[in-house]
């Protein structure tokens, strides 16, 4: 089975995070009462006319850029006509001639680069709510702005395909085009998958449609791989059809075959005239964007970070941007280690690190850190300030008394040491016959003299080459 | 000739009468003419006199303009707010818009008085007003004839002195094929220059929505009331201009092309009224050049494609979900749609739904819709270059005067073939102003088009109304003030 090479191409859907939507100025604010943010546009009534939302348009150019497309000097709308009850005019209005942004590319990890064919622009649909044995229908949904980011066919694992989707959510999320959370609906993922042996001709792809979860694409993707595989040994042949997941027998199952596949109709949308995107606007929305979740990586490897150190800071948008001002101010190894312990400690949910939101600034962060770096105070005192800047906000300075911030000396600090090795000869043979608690008690001598402000590990490097002398 | 509503608005200014008076004199002449007609297919005298207080409030307070207090009707594909629009289609039986459409914003602001909702053909498809849901309207010249169509309903209206001027929309000559028929003034204006926001869609790329008036003055009043750039509406544009005070009648070095194409196949008495024309302008001082647009042939099947197209998906949304009617037996949602569908729509919409569907199917739609797409790059084209070296064309609007009733469905394709002469403007985007061009021996008017260059409305106007003082049509039916 493993001789069949995966081929699998990604068509994902993001929810652009606008105030309003593509082509009316309804709300796309999510969770109000059904059909409250809707006009005559949005609900298709006869004789309502769409009109780009602008931003929107920069939105997609945003993303393009960011991974790494040709932007479009004339972009244009298309119908894609098909009946549903959720799209109320019968037609969606996406792109199919003249998308947006072409021929980008994602590079994983490997340094494998997962070529983008093309993003367009689109609206979403409206939402059918079963109830009651009736069937309702809510349009709040219905002209919320989506970009659709289609790849090639480059994606040969599921590992690949899982890796390729998070870095297209990194990358939206920090750009702030889109939140991209599937559980909520705000990405979506139809793969194309197929399987072949190698030197022979791309096989016969299936799709599957509307993927909501990176679990559950990816269990989708092993089991369609497998599935292809098998019927191939056995002398099958694969169907050209949409598939869905199904969540509950962990398989894919047929929705339709290429027979009943619908024909869409594309056909220039009449009442959006093509638009013209200039060099000089595609210039400005590239001096927009912030350092791209890739170039993070770099910069903060070369603070000497370990790789699961910046997998945590770049993950969320904000965290890296509080993270990546406080490396500037102070020292970047001690900032980190504080962000990623006691501060992380403190936020248990995917919501708390997203919104990151504390009770200081970066500023007071910082001299926290060059506090510590530069030896003032001690790895104790500074966990106790930053505890207390956490729960109520305010800068290290409103924290610490003059005697904290007085330290010690390294001459007393020696000194102290010093004596209790020599107030401790029990300690210390203890110490020197293997017993490493004992250290703790000469230990506990030297913080005690210094009301607890030396520096803990110091004090034991110091006691240690003392004894060892 | 002084247009009627100059006169009504000054009689309004200096008290002589109230928009109160005027618009119970209209609504006394619908009550008694329409049953005639059927030009009206709903009138609502509480809102027509509610409207008209209004107006003579603001008249009172020296407000408003020259439109104010002026009875006029509304083709019945043009959205107002809580007021029945069903484009005589059974499918939207009872459908009351949300909102007004942007020529319905406008002339409320500036005071008109809205009688009520004018005849089409069913969704502006057609030629005779006779696949209206509501019965055909008829001619008021002669009621054994058909008063055109789409806009025959606007047409009957004013031609029979039941409205001052109506509102219609031209997808392919619908605005000016009803004023040649019924002797009247149309125009249908460049493509843009008035929003189309409200404006129930056919062909999107092609609708237009324009005067229909007695006089050609007043058609320049009105398309300067309707005419502008609109956000709401993306193939809108800043270039129109208002064109009421430019209009002088002189016609001296203005230059007027001959296109031989178009008086191919007219009736032989309709072409010599047409050509008679030509005289007149020379001898007021226009030049006439012959010219050829061989690119018109292909004009006509390219309209239909491009409008069946556009209307195959515009008319998709009615399915009976969220307005009009819906079947009531069905298995699922759908069955639903299929039988809403199949019992909503007229056998005229239905079959060019059906073309529509066809030539964007794949496998077709590089034959067809791309192709006509092609022919109609260069029918604009041809005629640009044409108006490099004229100022106007002059042409017939159709091949014969009015359709007998019962004649169009059953001689649909020669009905088809009719529009030759006025789709051309449509696919170019150009405009076309429509007046009386004399009288046949039947008593049946004769019309005349002159098209103009993109945003020359000024110019095919002036034209007009040279002619036209030259040339007064007697308009003795309707309200006498
Ligand atoms: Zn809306």
């Amino acid at each position: 089975m493993s001789e069949y090479l995966f081929v699998a191409g990604l068509e994902t859907h993001v929810e652009l995070q606008t105030k309003s939507k593509i082509f009316c100025s309804c709300s796309t604010a999510f969770g109000a009462e059904p059909n409250t943010h809707c006009c005559p546009v949005c609900t298709g009534e006869p004789g309502s006319l769409p009109v780009i939302n602008r931003e929107v348009l920069i939105y997609a150019i945003k993303a393009g850029l960011a991974t790494n497309c040709k932007i479009a000097s004339v972009t244009k709308m298309d119908r894609k006509n098909y009946v549903y009850p959720d799209l109320p005019k019968a037609y969606q209005i996406s792109q199919f001639e003249e998308p947006v942004a072409v021929g980008g590319y994602i590079e994983l990890d490997s340094g494998k680069r997962i070529r983008i064919n093309h993003i367009h622009m689109e609206e979403d649909a409206g939402k059918l709510v079963h109830e009651n044995g009736y069937t309702y229908v809510d349009y709040n949904r219905g002209g919320v702005p989506l970009i659709e980011i289609v790849s090639e066919p480059d994606i040969a694992s599921v590992e690949e395909a899982r890796e390729y989707v998070e870095k297209l959510q990194l990358i939206m999320r920090h750009i702030g085009v889109s939140d991209c959370k599937m559980q909520e609906g705000s990405m979506r993922c139809d793969v194309n998958i197929s399987v072949n042996r190698k030197g022979e001709p791309l096989g016969t792809r299936a799709e599957i449609k509307n993927m909501n979860s990176l679990s559950f694409m990816e269990k989708a993707l092993a089991y369609e791989y497998r599935r292809q595989c098998e019927l191939l040994d056995n002398g099958e042949r694969v169907v050209q059809e949409t598939r869905r997941y199904n969540e509950a027998t962990q398989t894919t199952e047929s929705m339709r075959n290429k027979e009943d596949a619908q024909d869409y109709r594309y056909f220039p949308e009449p009442d959006i005239l093509s638009i013209g995107i200039g060099k000089d606007f595609i210039e400005k929305i590239k001096r927009s964007l912030p350092e791209l979740p890739d170039a993070l990586r770099k910069r903060f490897a070369s603070y000497g970070l370990s790789d699961i150190e910046i997998k945590r800071l770049v993950e969320y948008k904000k965290i890296a941007d509080f993270y990546s001002e406080a490396a500037a101010l102070s020292d970047p190894k001690i900032a980190a280690n504080l962000i990623l312990g006691e501060i992380f400690r403190g936020m248990q949910t995917e919501e708390e690190k997203e919104r990151f939101d504390l009770m200081f600034g970066v500023k007071a962060f910082a001299e926290l850190v060059t506090l510590r770096a530069e030896n003032k105070i001690n790895a104790g005192i500074q966990k106790k300030v930053l505890q207390k800047m956490l729960e109520c906000g305010g800068s290290p300075k409103d924290y610490l008394s003059a005697e904290d911030l007085a330290g010690v000396d390294s001459g007393a600090v020696d000194r102290l040491c010093a004596e209790a090795v020599a107030a401790n000869e029990r300690a210390v043979k203890d110490y020197l016959g293997g017993k490493e608690q004992a250290l703790k008690a000469l230990l506990g001598y030297v913080m005690k003299a210094t009301r607890g402000k030396a520096d803990a590990a110091q004090v034991e490097a110091r006691l240690k080459e003392l004894i060892c002398k | 000739m002084p247009g009627k509503i100059a006169e009504y608005s000054e009689l309004l200014r200096s008290g002589k009468i109230s928009s109160t008076e005027l618009t119970k004199a209209y609504l006394d002449e619908i009550s008694a003419s329409n049953p005639k007609y059927n030009a009206f297919v709903s009138v609502d005298p509480d809102r027509a006199l509610k409207a008209a207080a209004k107006a003579d409030k603001a008249i009172k307070n020296g407000e408003g303009g020259l439109l104010t207090g002026i009875p006029y009707g509304v083709k019945d594909n043009i959205a107002e707010k809580g007021v029945v629009t069903d484009c005589c289609s059974k499918i939207l039986e009872n459908y009351r818009p949300t909102y007004n459409a942007a020529v319905i914003e406008k002339l409320n602001a500036g005071y008109a008085v809205p009688l009520g909702k004018n005849n089409m053909d069913e969704f502006a498809m057609g030629s005779s007003t006779e696949t209206s849901v509501y019965g055909a309207a008829l001619n008021p010249v002669n009621t054994s004839f058909v008063p055109g169509g789409s806009s025959g309903g606007g047409a009957a209206a004013v031609r029979a002195g039941m409205a001052t001027f109506a509102l219609g929309s031209d997808t392919g000559g619908s605005i000016r094929q009803p004023a040649a028929f019924t002797g009247i003034v149309g125009l249908k204006p460049t493509y843009g220059a008035v929003s189309r926001y409200g404006l129930i869609a056919y062909g999107s790329s092609l609708d237009q929505i324009g005067p229909m008036t007695t006089s050609v003055e007043d058609a320049a009043v009105v398309f300067d009331a309707i005419s502008g750039s609109d956000k709401r509406d993306m193939t809108s544009s800043p270039l129109s201009s208002p064109v009421s005070d430019k209009l002088t009648g002189d016609v001296k070095k203005m230059r007027i092309g001959y296109p031989k194409e178009y008086f191919e196949g007219i009736d032989p008495e309709v072409k010599s009224i047409v050509e008679s024309a030509f005289s007149f302008y020379e001898k007021a001082g226009a030049t006439i050049k012959e010219v050829s647009v061989p690119a018109l042939k292909s004009a006509l099947p390219a309209y239909y494609i491009i409008a069946c197209a556009e209307a195959s998906s515009n008319l998709g949304r009615y399915d009976g979900i969220r307005y009009g009617i819906r079947a009531s037996d069905y298995d699922d949602v759908n069955d639903m749609i299929m039988k809403t569908r199949s019992m909503g729509f007229g056998k005229e919409v239905k079959r060019r739904i059906m073309l529509g569907t066809y030539v964007l199917s794949a496998g077709y739609f590089d034959a067809y819709y791309k192709q006509a797409l092609r022919v109609r790059e260069s029918v604009s084209e041809a005629m640009r270059d044409l108006f490099a070296s004229v100022d106007a064309l002059l042409t017939p609007v159709a091949p014969t005067t009015a359709f007998p009733l019962n004649y169009t469905s059953e001689n649909m394709i020669e009905t088809y073939m009719s529009d030759f002469c006025t789709v051309p403007v449509n696919i170019a985007g150009l405009p076309a102003v429509s007046l009386p061009a004399g009288t046949a021996k039947s008593g049946l008017p004769v019309g005349m088009q002159i098209i103009g260059a993109k945003f020359r409305e000024d110019v095919i106007l002036n034209a007009a109304l040279a002619y036209e003082a030259d040339h007064p049509v007697k308009t003795d039916m309707g309200v006498r003030i």
